[in-house]
């Protein structure tokens, strides 16, 4: 099928046919091969990341505890590598968790208002500004959570501290400040919530009608038809564009750096201050000032960022796949 | 960046190698690098900028990669000229032969940046404070506005009972180098923590950077923080004890206390390193300051490069540079001897060909430990 020097086809219906891509010849040839190139640019691209953190990392990571304490400003004395990744790990997993758990309702809920509830001239509006969401650029957001949002919640972190402090989230004392990573977990839930909702409308505008309509004439409400015809099918959808937000909260860099007041401890305690910090907030942070070794420990760290990000596309990525058959869509 | 370099290589006329004589206004022309403390980034910016204005054949670029860097590279002589926020030391000293064709490295103080401790408490424009009380709120043991230590130096405000809300910086800085500093030398039993770029406490409010800190003050009443003189204006300001009087900041203060700081002892001839006197009890001083040094070599082999030095050194120190750096950066302008002692320092560089007879002499001071002293 794919031989490319077969000699010219005489009859129409056989051009017809290589029109629809069984052969390849001329432009369509060179477009294969820069098509290739592409996919195989990505590959290299991410081979040279992971290489150049692999190489880099590896001084930090094979040098002795007392050798880091030494180069490495924030070193805690007396830990191995291991326990001073731990709790940057800890803090970037918790903050991006905590946005997710916030940003993926109100995502899918804003999706499904755009694509079953909103007339059409209201909703490709919505559907716009939502897309302009996640062109402002996480520093303007970095500056919103210090001037505008952190002044505003932190009463609200007081209020939450005081009677929900039973809670381990909610627990130890609030800061007066608001710089702590409820806040931010705030801020990366609005960053990530445009693409959530961008995907997660796309795959419900895909239910086909034919469910809907099944479902509507067998006497369900307009939410019936939604639990039983649209989120089935959209289910895998949903979970990829989670993925897909849960990998840019991971990696948001500029925004937790302005507003975080950052420890470095393992805490639940997230309107205190001076408890967790992000990895690549901490790289931001301690870059400017680092030589030699602390700029390997830094790159570590990054690896372990690295490895957590393809850890999670690629449960996103099982997920997708294992759902893919009970979805309904097939 | 190409046609600006072409500028240089196409006007040889212009050029240092036609003229072997000393003209009055010499010009400068080709591409100078210089790199270290990102403390003096904005004023070297604003140098620049001002001395290209004279010289707009002369391309130079500055790289704020830390004091430390800034010093490394200087020695290993590919930078020009090299900003850092402490003097060379003895052993750097020593080592500067090379980089310098034979002569030596020199540290001059040009820029002085005022640290004032600042805070957010309606009402309240001023407020009087020991380097031991400064230091027992930043470490958490008064905890309150209407506390009574701060009642007893302040015996005309009004203090509000309210929480104190102590802020300090996340990042790796100076101004928290010579915050800690000040602390440490004037009140070591409330702050027995070493001077350190990172706060070393492990628990406290932190924000990034001086308009965070600057920013999270604003906002939340009964906060304080440390910050640049010139960032904190529209905020309470912090007047500190100075001997047996409270000085409230300012910019001739600031300046002065380098003036009366004692020099490093044994060092060459025009180097201005200071120990800068944090316990002076003169209250026409204002010991928190930030002091950052251009380091250069007393002697170039490259005309092009020895004539900049020269050139942008006296820039750096005339009035008009100062009062750039002030606008650009918030610094305190040096005192008029301050400058005349940079001015002459910037006289004595000069040319290894203008002095062949130093040659010899040169190549001695290169040994380790030449001439440096103790």
């Amino acid at each position: 099928m794919t031989t490319t020097d077969s000699p010219p086809a005489p009859a129409a219906p056989v051009r017809r046919r290589r029109s629809s891509g069984d052969t390849e010849r001329g432009f369509s040839r060179t477009f294969r091969w820069i098509a290739t190139g592409s996919g195989a640019l990505i590959l290299a691209t991410l081979a040279a990341v992971a290489l150049f953190l692999i190489v880099r990392a590896w001084p930090a990571m094979t040098a002795s505890s007392a050798e880091l304490a030494d180069a490495v400003p924030r070193y805690p004395d007396d830990t191995s590598f291991l326990a001073y990744v731990g709790p940057l790990v800890f803090g970037t997993l918790l903050a991006a968790v905590l946005a997710l758990l916030m940003a993926t309702p109100v995502a899918m809920g804003i999706a499904l208002f755009i694509s079953h509830y909103a007339p059409r001239r209201l909703a490709q509006v919505l559907g716009y500004l939502v897309d302009l969401l996640a062109a402002i650029p996480s520093v303007v957001y970095g500056l919103w959570g210090i001037a505008v949002l952190a002044p505003a919640v932190g009463p609200v972190w007081l209020w939450l501290n005081e009677y929900l402090g039973w809670f381990p989230l909610f627990a130890g004392g609030a800061s007066p400040t608001a710089r702590v990573l409820a806040t931010v977990s705030v801020v990366l839930a609005v960053m990530i919530l445009p693409i959530i909702t961008a995907v997660s409308r796309e795959v419900f505008l895909q239910t086909p009608k034919l469910h809907e309509e099944a479902a509507l004439a067998l006497g369900a409400t307009r939410w019936e038809m939604v639990r039983t015809a649209v989120l089935p099918f959209g289910q895998s959808g949903v979970i990829s564009a989670a993925m897909l937000g849960l990998g840019r909260a991971l990696g948001e860099t500029m925004a937790v750096l302005m507003i975080l007041s950052p420890g470095f401890l393992y805490s639940f305690n997230i309107l205190q201050a001076a408890q967790q910090q992000t990895i690549a907030a901490y790289i931001a942070l301690d870059f400017p000032e680092a030589s030699g070794l602390a700029v390997n420990a830094l790159i570590a760290t990054g690896l372990a960022l690295f490895v957590i990000t393809l850890a999670v596309n690629m449960a996103a990525r099982a997920i997708v796949a294992r759902r893919k058959e009970f979805s309904g869509a097939n | 960046m190409l046609p600006l370099a072409g500028c240089g290589v196409e006007l040889p006329g212009f050029g240092a190698e036609d003229e072997p004589s000393a003209d009055p206004e010499p010009t400068v022309v080709g591409e100078f690098r210089g790199a270290g403390s990102s403390a003096q980034g904005a004023a070297m910016e604003a140098w620049i900028a001002g001395f290209r204005e004279q010289h707009p054949d002369a391309a130079i670029s500055y790289d704020p990669v830390g004091s430390g860097d800034g010093r490394e590279t200087f020695l290993a002589g590919s930078t020009a000229f090299g900003a850092s926020d402490v003097a060379l030391n003895d052993e750097e000293m020593a080592a500067s032969g090379p980089a310098c064709d034979g002569g030596n490295a020199i540290d001059l103080p040009v820029y002085i940046s005022p640290i004032v401790v600042t805070f957010n408490v309606k009402g309240v424009d001023q407020l009087n404070m020991s380097s031991d009380l400064i230091a027992r709120i930043f470490t958490g043991q008064i905890t309150r506005w209407d506390d009574p230590a701060i009642v007893t130096a302040n015996p005309t405000v009004q203090l509000p009972a309210l929480e104190i809300t102590p802020v300090h910086r996340s990042d790796d800085s100076g101004t928290t180098d010579n915050f800690t500093d000040y602390l440490h030398a004037t009140a070591p039993e409330a702050w027995p923590h070493d001077p350190d770029g990172l706060w070393p406490l492990p628990d406290g409010f932190a924000a990034e950077g001086t308009g965070g800190v600057i920013e999270t003050v604003r906002s939340t009443p009964g906060a304080i923080t440390y910050a640049d003189a010139s960032a904190t204006a529209d905020l309470g300001q912090v007047a500190i004890k100075v001997g047996e009087e409270y000085v409230p900041y300012s910019a001739d203060a600031a300046a002065a206390v380098v003036d009366v700081s004692p020099r490093i002892e044994n060092r060459y001839e025009h180097d201005l390193a200071f120990v800068l006197d944090r316990k002076i009890d003169k209250s026409f001083a204002y010991p928190m300051v930030l002091v950052s040094y251009l380091v250069v070599c007393s002697r170039y082999e490259d005309k092009a490069e020895g004539t900049f030095v020269k050139e942008f050194v006296e820039y750096v120190a005339s009035v008009e540079g100062q009062e750039r750096a002030a606008a650009a950066a918030g610094s305190a302008v040096i005192s008029p001897d301050l400058q005349d002692w940079i001015a002459e320092a910037a006289k004595s560089i000069y040319l290894t060909q203008e002095r062949p007879e130093e040659e010899a002499a040169g190549q001695a001071a290169r040994q380790p430990g030449g001439t440096a002293g103790g």
